[in-house]
This record gives C-alpha cells, sequence and structure tokens, in this order.
C-alpha cells in the first residue's frame, strides 16, 4: 500500500479526505479554524491526484474531531468525503460522509422573510428533498433551495 | 348532538393543518364532502354543536377581517367559542415577546389555535410549539390551505367534479403562493391549467413540472380572450403595485388583465369568475350581475368549508349506540 502522505502525518487528529476538487476552502469554513485549539496544526492539500475521482482536495487538522453537525455540513458540499479519526499516528476509524434526512442548523434559510430569521427559539431545519442533485427544503417555510453553498450558516 | 358532525375517518383529528400538502387527497375529498353537508348548518337552517364546550384561539398577528370573521362563524355555529387578538402586532408583539411563548400561552387557554402571521413558516413553528392543534390561516406570503379548500369546494360545487375542468390562474403566478397552493391541488384532483399572467409574473418553472408530474396538462397563454374562450373556471388574483418598477407600467400591465362584460362575451356559459378577494379593481362591477360571477359564493363557502375543517380537527367523535 502506498501511503499517501504529501504533508506531514498527525499523531491526532481527523483527516478528510477525497473532498471534491477545488472545496478545501469550504470545507474550512465549516471547520471555523478560528475556533480551533492552538494546538491544532491545519494543513491543506489542493488539487492532489486521487485514484478514485480525478483531483480531489484533502484537509488536516490536529487535535481535533468534528461535530455531528459540521460532518452534516461538510457531507452537503462534499458528498464523496471521507473522515479519518488519527489516534497514535493510525488511522482509528474511516467513514464516508452521509447526508442525513434533515440537516439542522447548518444553513440559513434563503427565504428572508422566513421565521427562522425572527427572534424565535428555533433553528434552522432543512429536509433533504432529493440527493442527487442535492435539494432542500426549509421546514418551516418550505423554500427550496438547491445553491446551498450560498447560505451556509 | 345533530346531524352536522362529520368525522368519517379519526384521520385529522387533533391533526395540524399548515399547508395542503399536509392533506391526502382522500382527507381533502373528505373535507369538501363534509363541507357540502355543512352548508345548511353555515346557513343557520339548521343547528349542531359539535364544538360545544370547545374554545378555538384565532392568533392574528397582522389583520385580515374576511378570514378571521369567517373562521369566528365557522367555530361558532358549531357551538364553539373564540378568543381573538384581531391584531397581535399592536399587543404582545410590540413589547417584544416571540411568537413561540404567545403560542405556548394560548395552546393553554384554547382547544386549537387559528394563526395568521406575516413571516413564511410562523404557522410550522407554531405547530410544533402548540400541545393543541393550530389550523394556518396564513403566514406571510406562504401557506393558505383552508383558502385552496375553499376554491376547490366552489369548483365542485359549480360542476360537481374538479377532474378535467380547465382553470386559467390569471394574474400574479410568481409570487402569489395561494395560488401554487390552488394549482397544486387541482393538478392533484386532475384539473387542467391554463397560465394567464403578465411576462414577469409568470409561475416559477420549477413549480410547472411537478404539476405535470401529477398528470396536469399546463399551457401558458398570456392573452386574456384566448385562455377564457375554453375555460371552465377564471380564477383571478390581485396583480399587486410592488412588483412592477412604476406606476406607469403598473397600471398598463393591470389594466390589461382587467376582467369585464366584453372580456366574458365569448366565454362558455358556465364559466364562472372566482376572486379570493378584496379585489381592487381587477374585476369591473357590472360582472356581478352576471351569471359568472362565483366569488360572493366562494366567500361564502369559506364558513361551511371551515366548519368542515374545524370538525373533523375538534369535533366529538360520535358515541356509538
Ligand atoms: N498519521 C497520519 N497523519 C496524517 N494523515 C494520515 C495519517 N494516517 C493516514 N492518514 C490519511 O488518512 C486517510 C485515510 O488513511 P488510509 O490509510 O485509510 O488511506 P488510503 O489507504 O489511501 O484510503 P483511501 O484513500 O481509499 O481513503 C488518508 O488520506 C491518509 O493519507
Ligand atoms: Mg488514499
Ligand atoms: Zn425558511
Amino acid at each position: 500500500m502506498v501511503r499517501e502522505l504529501k504533508i506531514v502525518p498527525i499523531k491526532n487528529g481527523t483527516v478528510i479526505d477525497h473532498i471534491n476538487n477545488g472545496l478545501a476552502l469550504e470545507v474550512l469554513r465549516i471547520i471555523n479554524v478560528q475556533s480551533l485549539d492552538k494546538d491544532s496544526t491545519v494543513s491543506i492539500a489542493m488539487h492532489v491526484r486521487s485514484a478514485k475521482h480525478g483531483w480531489k482536495d484533502i484537509v488536516k487538522v490536529e487535535n481535533m474531531e468534528l461535530s455531528p453537525r459540521k460532518v452534516n455540513a461538510i457531507a452537503l458540499i462534499a458528498p464523496t468525503a471521507t473522515i479519518s479519526i488519527i489516534r497514535d499516528f493510525k488511522v482509528q476509524s474511516k467513514r464516508n460522509v452521509d447526508l442525513p434526512d434533515r440537516i439542522v442548523g447548518v444553513l440559513k434559510c434563503p427565504n428572508p422573510n422566513c421565521i427562522t430569521h425572527q427572534p424565535e427559539p428555533v433553528e434552522s431545519e432543512f429536509a433533504v428533498e432529493s440527493r442527487r442533485p442535492v435539494v432542500l427544503a426549509c421546514a418551516y417555510c418550505e423554500r427550496v433551495v438547491d445553491d446551498f453553498r450560498q447560505h451556509l450558516a | 348532538m345533530g346531524g352536522a358532525s362529520v368525522a368519517p375517518r379519526m384521520s385529522l383529528r387533533g391533526r395540524d393543518v399548515i399547508s395542503i400538502r399536509d392533506l391526502s387527497r382522500e382527507e381533502i375529498e373528505e373535507i369538501l364532502a363534509a363541507g357540502r353537508r355543512m352548508i345548511p348548518y353555515a346557513e343557520g337552517s339548521k343547528v349542531s354543536r359539535p364544538l360545544a364546550d370547545q374554545i378555538v384561539a384565532m392568533a392574528f398577528f397582522e389583520p385580515s377581517t374576511r378570514t378571521r370573521l369567517s373562521f369566528e362563524s365557522a367555530v361558532q355555529r358549531l357551538g364553539g367559542s373564540c378568543i381573538t387578538i384581531a391584531d397581535m402586532s399592536a399587543t404582545s408583539m410590540r413589547k417584544g415577546e416571540s411568537l413561540s411563548d404567545t403560542i405556548h400561552m394560548l395552546s393553554g387557554y384554547a382547544d386549537a389555535i387559528v394563526i395568521r402571521h406575516p413571516n413564511e413558516g410562523s404557522a410550522r413553528l407554531a405547530a410544533r410549539v402548540s400541545a393543541k392543534p393550530v389550523l394556518n390561516a396564513g403566514d406571510g406570503a406562504g401557506q393558505h390551505p383552508t383558502q385552496t379548500l375553499l376554491d376547490l369546494a366552489t369548483m365542485q360545487e359549480a360542476f360537481g367534479t374538479l377532474a378535467g375542468l380547465r382553470v386559467v390562474l390569471l394574474g400574479d403566478l410568481r409570487f402569489g403562493r395561494t395560488v401554487h397552493s390552488l394549482a397544486y391541488a387541482l393538478a392533484l384532483f386532475g384539473a387542467d391549467l391554463v397560465l394567464t399572467s403578465p411576462p414577469t409574473l409568470g409561475l416559477p418553472e420549477e413549480l410547472k413540472a411537478p404539476l405535470e408530474h401529477l398528470g396536469a396538462k399546463v399551457t401558458t397563454e398570456p392573452d386574456i380572450a384566448r385562455a377564457v374562450a375554453d375555460a371552465d373556471v377564471l380564477y383571478v388574483t390581485r396583480i399587486q403595485k410592488e412588483r412592477f418598477p412604476d406606476e406607469a407600467e403598473y397600471r398598463k400591465v393591470a389594466g390589461s388583465y382587467r376582467i369585464d362584460a366584453s372580456v366574458l362575451a365569448h366565454a362558455k356559459p358556465r364559466l364562472i369568475v372566482m376572486h379570493p378577494l378584496p379585489r381592487a379593481g381587477e374585476i369591473a362591477a357590472e360582472v356581478d350581475a352576471t351569471p359568472h360571477a362565483a366569488y360572493f359564493r366562494q366567500a361564502f363557502l369559506a364558513v361551511p368549508v371551515r366548519m368542515a375543517l374545524l370538525d373533523a380537527v375538534l369535533g366529538e367523535p360520535k358515541r356509538k349506540g
């Protein structure tokens, strides 16, 4: 097996691999680098040759594990991504991201008059109407979203 | 208890009705059939009190006289009583209370809540907060399912069926979401749709495909005379001034979509003209006296249709024996 470590190996952390070509920066936005621990080094490889999908991006973050909500957000923009948890330099677990039936809190409703934009104790929520292509509908106002990348919260 | 209690199935009992899509075709048919049976009770010539001892809260966060009064009439004709906030924007909202809190409180005061609110999705939020059933009486430009039900009831009363009807939807088909719900329901029942609108206010493309998917024939006919020629129903909606860059443009378009006797001269004798009211010049007063005018009947049918829905959601189940 050829070890594909274009960037420094990490001891503990998370590797998001097989990100659709060009979307590493979007993934970083979801991870929210500012919010990370001081000791979390983030490395990115963009436009890397992939055995499976032509070209891909990779993001590696030390000392961090992704919340389910962030995994959902990544699933939305990069459906082919895999998430590997690294412990003591070894891949401890690896899984594909998958889009749940409902997405809570990840996107803002594109309808400015939607009740979710009012000062109510409510989180945004979208039902996944179709997966390929991804089409979402606001669980409150029913607004259909297909350009969800613009509406990440 | 009289014969008005409908409740043919328990399916709607205790349910929220937020969008016409919350109702199956069979449930819509049930409500329409029950609505027909409710007519003498709505007129007051028969009396039944399936909502006796029940309280329905009217939570109107923006004024809407017609919808509120017809709901209040429906509740009282069924023997129930109402607590009404005619314009909530003047009271608690100004004090900064959230919709969620207001609904939470109201669900402790009443057995069901009828809500009208300026934000889309508000009724769905209310339904999640409320322990009692919530009926959506219009959420901003969103859903207004009882309007769709009474529109269907009006057509069904006039023609005995909805299948095969040729229905012209005229006016703002782009932003008028009530028209979107109606188009969906008509397609569900096998009607064919003719879309007549100013070029900038056409039905959004993404809404057309689902209608065709339901089996409806959908045609676009910007020319009113041609659209009306072989139509059974002419459904007229308002064209709002805000949708136009200037007053002159608005008046030109609005004028070209005005319905008067000359537009109806070549219509089928049984064509009915409908309008959700209030009208603002879209239909000339001279049409009122013609057999085509169905909009006042449509306004009346709001009461028996809302009675049928309230009874299905809240009415006492018929006791056996
Ligand atoms: N210690 C480490 N530090 C940084 N990245 C690592 C480390 N170990 C593995 N990885 C990365 O984690 C991901 C999963 O590792 P794995 O060994 O399963 O890769 P693989 O065999 O290339 O599988 P695939 O590419 O099909 O997901 C890969 O992107 C790999 O480069
Ligand atoms: Mg690999
Ligand atoms: Zn929304």
